[in-house]
């Protein structure tokens, strides 16, 4: 009776890999697959013949990689949040607190970008408004639409909305931390810090470490939600990640051979990062992630 | 004896400093968004509303919802997010139960094919094409037909089922209860709390999703709220600017409380984000116990 599901997963997850083809043919929409030409690896080395694409393809993975590292960089401040906020000691405080910063988390991305809209925008955002009304500035400053430290602000709307959250599995670990860690700690007359670096951390480390792998498999996975919605002619050259640009060269612009073989290229090479992760997580931890 | 030293004030002064900081940051847009959308339109467009409501008026939200398309997006988002979470629930909780079961055939093979699922994807065109040729282009059932398998459910609710004593089927299967039967009598209703957990993630997950509307559907009448609502947002901020480029403040342009583009922007965000923020605080829980759950087997 699970055969329903198991196939929903097969013709979801699994059949698209036929598509792969694709690649390998000079396909032009509504044409059938057998009557194009087969061009083998012509669109794989156009990648790196082609100057044009060279330079794209180039331009791209830069974004793909810069926005990648500074989300492992900022990784920890999850944690950080965690075990600050596990130092409070009123606890109805810190539930509303967790429960308010988790809220964006669960808006979607098109709220988001409404509401960097809100505040940001020229026409009626908040901070123009604010800082006009106080006379700070003269005139109206497009945020939005400037190219400068794109990569910056789509970290910062990314961690607005999910640091809360992120955090959340730390708590999780910090809470099942023996409470008489801390006391002993208490009665060696260890400081505070000392206690938050001496047991809360080691504490929530191996949690912090799985994530982390996570995170490194993902590294060229950014998604494009974010990066779709928040595209514009200014900033386009520094927006577009991996996933975004093969949306942008297929399904806009029709090369789907093309872009099918860099999706190809991502599929196996995103295979091998998880691969990488797995193994120095089986080497480090004597266990696997997946 | 516990003694509370200078230091340690000063810590918890500028603990609760920053962190109600951070926490005003994740709330102030949304309180933003809705004082506009209350607010006398002239004075919101003027840009005199900032802290605080004035002119309260309700007209807008009566407004928006007669724009075009509005009234079948909500209804396309509502019937999406009903139908595709009771699917959801239904293959995550059959397909995690028939994974408890070691007499299952090639239990191992089909759970990986399951699992590895969750980490493997060909590619945006493939699938694309993939759906295309099944003849889910233009056609709700894009929305509820891919989703409905989540490895990452069929996970959870196969680690919380496995938690259940075994005695407790077996007493069924005694009695000559089938699978269906242990799975109806027993299992089901011991596993409220993760079909719960589950079905919030699967409700969140329905109503935010955009991208499938943008990849999958071209006809008018399928639309989401939230696909509307980012059509609304690029037309208004292209007419926003139009108007300002050409009468120089926006405030000109409207009268007592017709719709202006501002009002049009910010009322929809927050019809579309008011079942969030009204359900949240009440579902939280079941999202922090799904995580927790995760995070033993993920």
């Amino acid at each position: 009776m699970s055969l329903p599901f198991l196939i929903a997963i097969f013709v979801f997850a699994y059949l698209p890999l036929y598509g792969w083809s694709y690649a390998f043919f000079d396909y032009h929409a509504g044409m059938k697959l057998k009557d194009c030409t087969f061009v083998g690896f012509k669109f794989f080395s156009s990648m790196i013949d082609n100057p044009v694409s060279r330079e794209e393809i180039f331009r791209v993975l830069t974004n793909t990689f810069g926005m990648s590292f500074l989300n492992i960089l900022t990784s920890p401040l999850p944690v950080i949040f965690a075990i600050f906020l596990m130092e409070m000691k009123t606890k109805r405080l810190r539930s509303l607190i967790q429960t308010l910063t988790t809220l964006p988390n669960f808006i979607s991305w098109v709220l988001v970008y409404s509401v960097a809209w809100s505040i940001f925008s020229i026409n009626d955002g908040f901070l123009n408004r604010l800082l006009m009304s106080a006379n700070i500035i003269s005139t109206e400053i497009n945020f939005l639409a400037s190219s400068n430290h794109v990569w910056l602000t789509m970290l910062g709307y990314s961690l607005w909305k999910t640091l809360g959250w992120g955090a959340i599995m730390y708590i999780a670990a910090i809470t099942a931390i023996d409470s008489q860690q801390y006391e002993a700690a208490m009665v060696d007359g260890a400081s505070r810090l000392q206690r938050m670096w001496h047991i809360t951390v080691p504490g929530i480390l191996p949690t912090y470490f799985v994530l982390l792998l996570l995170t490194i498999a993902n590294f060229i996975n950014n998604g494009m939600e974010q990066y779709y919605l928040f595209q514009n002619p200014m900033n386009k050259s520094a927006i577009e990640v991996l996933d975004l640009y093969v949306y942008n060269m297929g399904m806009v612009g029709q090369n789907i051979s093309y872009s099918t073989a860099v999706g190809v290229l991502k599929s196996l090479v995103s295979v091998a990062l998880l691969f990488f992760a797995n193994g120095l997580s089986r080497v480090v931890r004597k266990e696997s992630i997946i | 004896m516990h003694k509370v030293s200078a230091n340690d004030i000063i810590f918890n002064i500028l603990n609760i400093t920053v962190f109600l900081a951070f926490t005003l940051l994740c709330v102030f847009p949304f309180y933003y968004i809705f004082i506009n959308t209350i607010s006398n339109n002239e004075l919101a467009t003027a840009g005199k509303i900032l802290f605080y409501p004035r002119g309260i008026h309700f007209g807008n939200y009566v407004e928006v919802l007669k724009l075009k398309g509005m009234g079948q997006a909500t209804f396309i988002s509502v019937a999406r997010t009903v139908s595709g979470t009771f699917l959801t629930l239904l293959a995550s909780s059959f397909l995690g139960y028939a994974f408890c079961k070691p007499e299952y055939w090639h239990r191992k093979f089909w759970y990986r094919f399951v699992v590895i699922a969750m980490y493997f994807s060909a590619g945006l065109i493939p699938w694309f094409v993939t759906m295309k040729s099944l003849g889910l282009y233009n056609n709700f059932l894009a929305y509820i037909l891919p989703s409905m398998v989540a490895p990452f459910y069929v996970i959870l609710f196969k680690t919380f089922v496995e938690q259940i004593p075994p005695s407790l089927e077996e007493s069924v299967q005694i009695d000559g209860g089938g699978y269906a039967v242990r799975f109806l009598q027993i299992i089901l209703p011991l596993s409220t709390p993760i079909l719960a957990t589950i079905a919030v993630f699967s409700l969140a997950g329905q109503w935010n999703s955009f991208l499938d509307t943008l990849f999958l559907v071209k006809s008018q009448n399928l639309f989401t709220l939230q696909y509307i609502m980012y059509q609304y947002l690029n037309q208004v901020n292209a007419l926003a600017t139009l108007m300002r480029s050409s009468q120089g403040t926006g405030a000109h342009a409207t009268s007592m409380n017709l719709l202006t583009p501002t009002s049009v922007r910010m009322t929809i965000s927050f019809v579309v984000v008011v079942p969030i923020l009204f359900a949240y605080p009440f579902l939280q829980r079941y999202f922090v116990k799904g995580i927790m759950i995760g995070a033993i087997k993920g």
